[in-house]
């Protein structure tokens, strides 16, 4: 019981980095602690509500969330998933599945082979425009 | 190079992919919701504190539809929220700080784990 204690508490930290720590529960819940799939997604379900939540205030007030241009995906999210969720009952999904591990595997290498942003963007103070510093300079000598 | 900023309809299309993955698989929008918020020119933090405000909502609904479908055990979960919340206090203040490299790594890092396990089970 202890190790679930800090299996949340760890989960809790990377959910809240939105970076899918439920995804880590659900393995500690099934691998660990003899949970099937279904429970174990369940109960990730309901633990992920308060943590995001409290995630989703903490991030408004460091400026990190703007909500207006989210509310559309909001409202169309809450559709399709609604949708999503009754075609799910009704198809075989291993194929499915495969794609998106897929999909997820190569976003995963993806994220990971990123550079910083400032290697990749052009550096705009190295152009015709000396630095403000110098300017002086010239003028001087 | 300024990345444009994309309008409703591409937030739209978001949600629809995004809530899709979620009623599909019953999670995993948020996989799909970091990239597509990436896009529409946030920034990597703001994505994946966006992604967090897209699928809080969708799960809480997801919650409603799962609790419906079947006995749902309370108990089990419950104990862990404590702990949970603990650990968000501390990642509210991590993404602060965090570079965008080692947030992408752990990201990363994660996606290829979940990934793995998917293809496997």
């Amino acid at each position: 019981m202890l190790w679930s204690y800090v299996a949340a508490f760890l989960t809790g930290i990377l959910a809240s980095l939105g970076v899918g720590g439920g995804m880590l529960l659900i393995i500690y819940l099934t691998v660990f602690a003899g949970f099937d799939q279904l429970s174990a997604q369940g109960i990730n379900l309901l633990y992920f509500l308060p943590i995001a939540l409290l995630a989703v205030i903490l991030h408004t007030k460091n400026h990190l969330i703007n909500w207006k241009p989210l509310v559309p995906a909001i409202l169309v999210g809450i559709v399709g998933a609604v949708i999503g969720s009754i075609i799910a009952k009704f198809i075989d999904k291993e194929i499915l599945r495969t794609v998106f591990a897929v999909f997820v595997l190569i976003i995963g290498v993806k994220e990971i082979l990123y550079k910083k942003e400032d290697e990749k963007t052009p550096v705009k103070h190295n152009t015709a425009i000396p630095p403000k510093t110098y300017r002086g300079k010239f003028k001087h000598s | 190079m300024e990345k444009k900023k994309k309008g409703k309809l591409y937030y739209a299309l978001c949600g629809a992919v995004i809530g899709a993955v979620n009623g599909l698989f019953g999670s995993g929008g948020g996989v799909a919701a970091v990239p597509a918020l990436g896009h529409a020119g946030l920034t990597v933090k703001e994505s994946h504190a966006s992604s967090l405000a897209v699928t809080l909502p969708l799960s809480a609904v997801s919650m409603v539809v799962y609790s419906l479908g079947q006995d749902f055990n309370w108990s089990d979960a419950l104990p862990l929220i404590p702990f949970g919340l603990a650990g968000a206090l501390i990642g509210g203040l991590v993404l602060k700080k965090i570079s965008n490299v080692w947030l992408k790594r752990i990201f990363g890092g994660l996606l290829i784990l979940a990934g793995g396990r998917m293809l496997l089970t």
